[in-house]
């Protein structure tokens, strides 16, 4: 729809058009700031904690442990420069050899979710999974924060 | 021809003061929309509901998502 009414408007003399294809699905999943009647409405990225422990590919597991020791969560992020997960390392990695790298035993690709996934969705997930938390992600994969389901659970009331 | 782009351009032109224009029909519009979006249904598009808008100024449009 959008390419349509970007020629449209080309035909009616208007110079710089763009047409951000995406739309605004790739906007709200962004979890980016909305307006509207909907925009009240809470989503995971409203509700998602910035606590996890996190680290570099490249940090070795003797430094990354006491953090995610520190941690409220039983597992670390791994995430690049620019913030883009790119594993968890689960309790049995943590306690690995002391040297070696977060990316060597780091589980990639962990599962996401969206920012803008509404909370009785991601209530029903993790039920459904036997799951305690969720991990929110950009349409890119970076990071955004740790969503609890027992926060979800004070949210449902 | 009007060019394509991504969040990171549409960032760029939005902080340049970019128009921007939603051309779902107005029910949507209404629900959930990007802060400070105007909105023109695809079928109302033509001189007279673009009038508003700045021919100098870059517009960037969209809908709910690429298909």
């Amino acid at each position: 729809m959008s390419p349509r009414a970007a020629c449209r408007l080309e035909a009616l003399g208007f110079k710089q058009v763009y047409d951000y294809l995406p739309g605004k699905v790739d906007w709200l999943a962004r979890g980016l700031p909305r307006e509207g009647e909907k925009a009240g409405q809470r989503r995971a990225v409203d509700v998602a904690r910035d606590d996890a422990a996190t680290c570099g590919p490249k940090e070795r597991m003797g430094e990354v442990r006491p953090r995610v020791e520190a941690s409220p969560y039983g597992f670390g992020l791994v995430v690049s420069e620019r913030g883009t997960l790119l594993g968890r390392l689960r309790k049995v990695a943590l306690d690995d050899d002391p040297s070696s790298r977060a990316e060597d035993v780091m589980e990639p690709g962990p599962s996401t979710i969206r920012a803008d996934t509404p909370l009785d969705q991601l209530h029903d997930r993790l039920d459904r999974r036997g799951l305690k938390t969720a991990v929110v992600t950009t349409p890119e994969g970076v990071l955004l924060g740790v969503v609890r389901r027992d926060d979800l659970n004070e949210t449902q009331g | 021809m009007p060019r394509s782009i991504l969040y990171p351009e549409l960032r760029r032109l939005l902080d340049a003061g970019a128009q921007l224009v939603e051309v779902l029909p107005r029910e949507e519009y209404a629900e959930e929309r990007l802060p400070g979006a105007i909105n023109i249904p695809l079928k109302r598009l033509d001189a007279e509901t673009t009038a508003d808008l700045d021919k100098r100024k870059a517009v960037v449009v969209y809908c709910w998502d690429a298909l």
